[in-house]
């Protein structure tokens, strides 16, 4: 299980091999793309920040819970940093498991955790040439 | 009084115009010390919404200050 931010783009296919097991009978993977709107607001690019080590750990934890909860072979977690175009993939997430009841589960529980508790932040950079930070964490 | 240095993250670096200074302060917490440099530097989120960290680790908004420390202050986070 690893827990990764990266500056560089994230390449699915690589981090879906990680979750081969022999007794993963499903996997459920889920991308967060860049979108062109967000509150109304017509949105150019994204910028994203992290405190890498913390957000790494506190991934980690997010990703142990996720074994613990939901009877899952393994789960991966990759997310981007630097500035991202519209489509570009933000955030990636892959999990295994024996059936796909708990692959879903645990890829949604480590989406929501990851987006309420990990230090990222993101900056939106809006058609009208202002720059506004998001406030989205959601509990 | 005792020094510490403050690290600024995303929003609230921006607000201070800095990523990081020494301080001098009377704060016992780092509660305490939010409520200083919100002062400061009008910083508007709701502790609760916001995190602290000591030295590279997440803390208590209730800690106890200690000489030397780097308090790390997030802004409320927005991942995915």
């Amino acid at each position: 299980m690893s827990f990764k931010i990266t500056s560089v783009p994230i390449d699915p296919e690589a981090r879906k091999r990680e979750l081969v097991q022999s007794a993963a009978g499903a996997c459920v993977t889920f991308e967060g793309w860049v979108r062109n709107h967000n509150e109304g607001e017509a949105v150019q690019a994204l910028e994203y920040e992290a405190h890498v080590g913390l957000a790494e750990k506190e991934g980690a934890k997010i990703l142990a819970e996720a074994k613990q909860r939901f009877a899952i072979e393994t789960a991966v977690c990759e997310h981007r940093v630097g500035k991202l175009a519209i489509g570009d993939c933000a955030v990636w997430v892959g999990v295994s498991a024996g059936h796909r009841g708990a692959a879903f589960d645990a890829c949604r529980y480590i989406i929501d955790e990851t987006k309420a508790r990990v230090p990222i932040w993101k900056k939106e950079h809006y058609a009208s040439g202002e720059t506004g930070w998001v406030n989205c964490a959601t509990r | 009084m005792i020094e510490v240095t403050a690290r600024y993250f995303a929003a609230f670096r921006e607000r201070a115009g800095r990523d990081r200074e020494q301080l001098t302060t009377s704060a016992r917490t780092a509660a305490e010390l939010y409520g200083e440099l919100a002062r400061k530097y009008g910083f508007a989120d709701s502790m609760t919404r916001c995190k602290v960290a000591i030295n590279d680790e997440l803390a208590d908004w209730n800690v106890t200050l200690e000489a030397g420390n780097e308090v790390l202050f997030f802004p409320p986070v927005a991942g995915g």
